[in-house]
């Protein structure tokens, strides 16, 4: 049984502390607030004593899985290990006890933090600026193609179209949907790399960029990357990298040098800033000379030693975020990039790169393997193999769960069916990789042997296997009026 | 039975005097899995060839529907919306999804059994 919910265990006359009634004369809430901003009745919160709900909340923080307890294999998303270190500077009272109306010249430090950060990441990725506002990578995402937009209207150019791998992140196209762009797709080859002609065959003087990730999400390295670039920048468009796997090459390659003039980087995936649920995230862009003038404000400017923040920058795309970005984010990654050094960061990619070719050579046998040769950071693999068994990827993760590992993304790229994709990082030991392979094996054999089981995994955990057709079906019957019944164990009382 | 045509992005349609019936492949539905919602058009609407007009959603993808006729929607099958999995069930009968009042021609790219079943890779 998993926890009942704080609401389900309320208790009519429960309470916490006892606060005393005030005794001072003041304004009270009464005096405050205009009689029809004042709620009639207190509203229909639980009911529990203190160690009622600290033990509540104990027991639901032991259900979590976390970077910090387990592997995390999760394909395209470069879930590392979240250093310390990063934790303890991000909690310098000089960083926490900031405010951000402070004047510029009692926050020489957090803007010199800024500052170098910026340069840091220009070198990493080899461009002239960039920004560190955005919030997340799809915000970069969109960050970037407002930049490119704008960059085009400068030259009286009416671009419409943005071109999207069919093996992209979904992010690319929303993005691109969202900046008011239409979505061309470009097809991959039978090597999963994009392919040339059909990338010139969509190329026409009126797309706006193309957004690529290098390697791809097949884990594969677009070989041809200068020439990808040199025939979309013939046309006058923008090539666009989406940084979701820059850990693979850090220190070795440079997407700046490979021809992309707008790059966004997600520093809670290559520079160790917590992830998924534990951000916030924090999605920097960095761009190329002619898209600087674009960039959002405020920059960071130094001057004579001095550090402010331009405001006066009249071809910007303006503000993206409040204030200057997820600072705290930025904290932790600058401290992450001091601690490794520029060799650290190489050694980390090599690592990366290490680490998943090991674990793809580790399963090769036993699952399908779409590509031939060997991988970057991640690899994709396909659970068709076990097909004759009706084995699907979903009964693969579900049993890697019932072994205490995080599932690895499936069901994605979608040009791989039954796909399997799996990022193991540089800060796994070898120890860790040869338990997760040896799981895939045991769940490949208990599919031959005992197919059933695996049908029925997760089993020993909080929750077993979820009937995700039939929420779903329910969740759309109720939101469409057809059902009265939301899906949910506990209702408020009315 | 009149004779069933296909579209590349797996749509099927069979016509009847002036009005085709459109739904998804047997092939599309095994490919997505349980369908479980349907985004679709209001009665009326005018299509244009190779249009947009409505969403498919299993539990592992949502996929876009093309209209593979021009014309004016004459009817939506209502039963969708309570029973979605009728898409799966039977795509080609009670799963069939718009009844489209035709105009013009029928364009040349709709293909027989034969020529489907290479793009489908069956």
């Amino acid at each position: 049984m998993t926890e009942l919910l704080s609401f389900e265990k309320s208790r009519p006359n429960a309470h916490g502390p006892r606060l005393p009634d005030a005794d001072v004369d003041g304004p009270g809430s009464a005096d405050l607030l205009p009689s029809d901003q004042r709620r009639a009745n207190p509203p229909g919160l639980p009911r529990l004593s203190e160690p009622e709900i600290m033990r509540h909340y104990g027991r639901l923080a032991s259900l979590n899985y976390s970077i910090s307890e387990q592997f995390y294999p999760l394909g395209s998303c470069t879930m590392k290990y979240n250093p310390v270190a990063n934790e303890v500077a991000a909690a310098l009272p000089g960083f926490t006890d900031l405010h951000p109306y402070q004047d510029e010249d009692s926050v020489q430090g957090a803007l010199s933090l800024m500052w170098r950060l910026e340069q840091a990441l220009c070198a990493v990725v080899g461009v002239e600026r960039v920004t560190l506002q955005p919030a997340a990578g799809a915000h970069g995402e969109w960050t970037a193609l407002r930049m490119i937009q704008a960059f085009h209207r400068s030259r009286g150019e009416s671009r419409t179209e943005v071109l999207v791998p069919d093996s992209a992140h979904g992010t690319n196209p929303a993005s691109a949907a969202l900046s008011g762009f239409h979505v061309v797709e470009v097809k991959s080859g039978a090597d999963g790399r994009i392919s040339l002609a059909d990338l010139e065959s969509k190329l026409s003087p009126s797309v706006a960029a193309l957004m690529l990730t290098n390697p791809n999400t097949l884990g594969l390295f677009e070989r041809e990357i200068l020439d990808v670039a040199e025939l979309v920048h013939a046309t006058g468009a923008k090539l666009y990298y989406d940084g979701a796997n820059l850990n693979a090459f850090m220190g070795i390659c440079r997407p700046g040098d490979m021809g992309f003039d707008a790059v966004h980087m997600n520093l809670h995936k290559t520079f160790t800033t917590p992830h998924g649920g534990g951000g916030p995230g924090a999605g920097p862009v960095g761009v190329k000379a002619d898209l600087v003038p674009f960039l959002p404000t405020p920059t960071v400017e130094r001057l004579n030693g001095h550090l402010k923040l331009d405001f006066k920058r009249p071809q910007s795309i303006g503000r993206v975020r409040s204030f200057y970005g997820n600072f705290g984010m930025l904290v932790r990654a600058y401290t992450y990039i001091l601690a490794m050094g520029g060799d650290g960061l190489t050694q980390a990619s090599l690592d990366a790169v290490l680490s998943a070719n090991y674990l793809r050579n580790e399963v090769k046998d036993v699952l399908d393997m779409p590509h031939d040769g060997a991988c970057m950071h991640e690899f994709v693999a396909s659970a068709r193999n076990l097909a004759p068994h009706g084995i699907k990827a979903l009964d693969v993760a579900k049993g890697l769960l019932e072994r205490d590992f995080y599932a690895p993304t499936i069901y994605f790229p979608l040009v791989v069916p039954e796909a399997i994709m799996v990022e193991p990082t540089e800060t796994e030991s070898k120890a860790t990789l040869d338990a997760f392979a040896t799981a895939i094996k045991e769940i490949v054999k208990q599919a031959v042997e005992d197919p059933q089981s695996l049908h029925e995994a997760p089993h020993g955990l909080p929750v077993g296997r979820l009937d995700e057709v039939a929420t779903a079906r329910q969740i759309n019957a109720y939101l469409q009026g057809q059902s009265e019944d939301p899906v949910l164990r506990w209702k408020p009382a009315s | 039975m009149a004779e069933r045509r296909y579209t590349k992005s797996h749509e099927w349609l069979t016509v009847d005097g002036k009005t085709a019936t459109v739904g998804i492949t047997d092939f599309a539905q095994s490919q997505l899995g349980d369908v479980v919602f349907l985004e679709l058009p209001a009665p009326g609407r005018k299509l244009s060839v190779h249009e947009s007009f409505g969403v498919v959603e299993s539990v592992k993808a949502a996929s876009d529907l093309y209209s593979p006729v021009a014309g004016r929607i004459a009817a939506v099958n209502d039963k969708l919306a309570a029973h979605p999995e009728l898409i799966n069930s039977d795509p080609y009968g009670d799963g069939w999804i718009l009844k489209v009042e035709l105009a013009g021609e029928l364009p040349a790219d709709l293909m027989d059994e034969a020529a489907y079943k290479k793009v489908a890779g069956a």
